[in-house]
């Protein structure tokens, strides 16, 4: 139990998909000029991202992994290497479904929702989130939990990054660095921001972690990241 | 025609470049340019990918049916993104390794959709290979640039081969371990767009509105 609320917590602030894998930065860019939009989206990302990521999780664990089709009869079968395309299907279809769901019986939030849903299917964050669960080999449970919190993390990300800019309106910027140049300060600054709280988190906590940390400059912070987390859900 | 080929092959590199003018792609650019070995892998995968499928995508534009052409792109890129995926996990194991996520997450890259989506449905084939072929090399200019940075200062070597030596083995240079994490690469990107924005001013967005002339004053 305590494991899980430790994965939520990392999935949502240390694991920030947005600002530590720079996942859905398209759309974190593109659309966080309002904050009720951007609202809207960060929503439609953590509904869409709680459902594909278990469902993916089944998929790959009962269809997918090598040996997984044992239970057929096909025990030497490995077909992991269809887990992209499988995946991309299952969003595509979750996301229709979700769509065609929401449309018939909650009205109000389809609207809010609004033309966002169906772009969903091309924001990498739920893709990469499918494959950041294959990659750690999470449980259902733990998928489920990881689904939630990730998708979490990129709506708070996402609605923080909006709030920024709209205050930003009022200040006065260089000229080439407008729009676009001043957006990525910003968004490495947010970035920055959480990687102060990775090393907080982790000298008091796992020691380990903190050792690796300061190996990054071997591993590189994804390969930190990835192996923390895998020594973290053991 | 020569002419309009050159030009669909070059536009992008700067004047239309993907990461920095048309927001597109920028996830994996972050991610995989923590050295410059992995930036050049991933630029070659996606110059392949971008080439390929831009062309496959124009070769069938006249027989699918509008409703259901995103799925049909989609599923001609995962196919070209698995067999580069296999490829690069049979001979180069230890880089797809580094790579991680971020080869399968080319699939999502908008890049691909976008060229597909916004050139390719509508154009030739060889225009759109070429297009393809340009968008990649703007990609593959921004990735690199980003690479060699991030490389150079945050460990002192380039593509593995030391340069400067640290001050850990008795060599003048302090390597800075903020290249390494992820915010650098926000603050280098934003740097090159400030940049290529000063000498291109024609780029640089329009100001959602402006301050009247009283409070222009009073914010001075």
């Amino acid at each position: 139990m305590n494991d899980l609320f430790e994965l939520l917590l990392r999935s949502v602030f240390l694991d920030n998909l947005a600002l530590s894998f720079f996942l859905g930065m398209c759309t974190f860019l593109a659309v966080s000029k309002r904050v009720d939009t951007a609202f809207g989206v960060g929503l439609a990302v953590l509904v869409v991202q709680t459902i594909t990521v278990p469902v993916n999780n089944l998929i790959y664990v009962w269809l997918l992994a090598p040996g997984a089709l044992a239970w057929a009869g096909l025990g030497d079968v490995d077909l992991s290497f269809l887990r992209l395309i499988a995946f991309i299907g299952i969003i595509a279809a979750m996301v229709q479904v979700l769509e065609m769901t929401l449309e018939f019986h909650i009205p109000k939030l389809y609207r809010a929702l609004g033309i966002f849903l169906p772009l969903i299917t091309v924001n990498c964050a739920i893709l990469g989130g499918s494959l950041f669960m294959v990659e750690r080999s999470y449980s259902f449970v733990e998928s489920v939990v990881y689904g939630f919190g990730s998708g979490l993390g990129w709506a708070l990300a996402i609605v923080m990054f909006a709030a920024i800019r709209d205050r930003l309106k009022y200040a006065d910027i260089p000229h080439g660095l407008q729009g676009l140049g001043i957006n990525f300060v910003i968004a490495g600054l947010m970035s920055f921001g959480l990687w102060h709280l990775r090393g907080w988190v982790d000298a008091g906590g796992d020691s380990r972690c903190s050792v690796l940390l300061c190996d990054c400059s071997i591993a590189g912070p994804v390969g930190v990241m990835g192996t923390s987390l895998a020594g973290a859900s053991r | 025609m020569q002419n309009n080929y050159w030009q669909i092959l070059t536009r992008p590199l700067i004047d239309e470049n993907p990461l920095t003018l048309q927001i597109l792609g920028i996830c994996s650019a972050l991610a995989v340019t923590t050295s410059l070995d992995t930036a050049l892998v991933m630029s070659a995968v996606v110059i392949c990918v971008l080439a390929i499928g831009s062309s496959a995508v124009s070769l069938i534009r006249r027989q699918v049916p509008r409703s259901v052409r995103i799925i049909i792109q989609i599923t001609i890129i995962a196919s070209l993104v698995i067999i580069v995926d296999q490829i690069l996990q049979a001979y180069a194991f230890e880089l797809s390794k580094r790579l991680s996520v971020f080869v399968g997450l080319i699939i999502t890259n908008c890049i691909v959709l976008g060229r597909a989506e916004g050139f390719a449905m509508r154009n030739g084939v060889v225009a759109s290979a070429l297009d393809g072929i340009g968008n990649g090399l703007g990609y593959a200019l921004i990735l690199i640039i980003v690479g060699a940075i991030r490389e150079f200062f945050g460990k002192g070597s380039l593509l593995n081969v030391q340069i400067l030596i640290p001050v850990s083995q008795g060599g003048g240079f302090e390597p800075l371990h903020l290249m390494l994490l992820p915010p650098s690469a926000f603050f280098i990107i934003g740097g090159i767009i400030w940049y290529i924005r000063r000498k291109r001013p024609e780029q640089v967005e329009n100001p959602e509105f402006t301050l009247s002339p009283g409070e222009q004053a009073e914010s001075k």
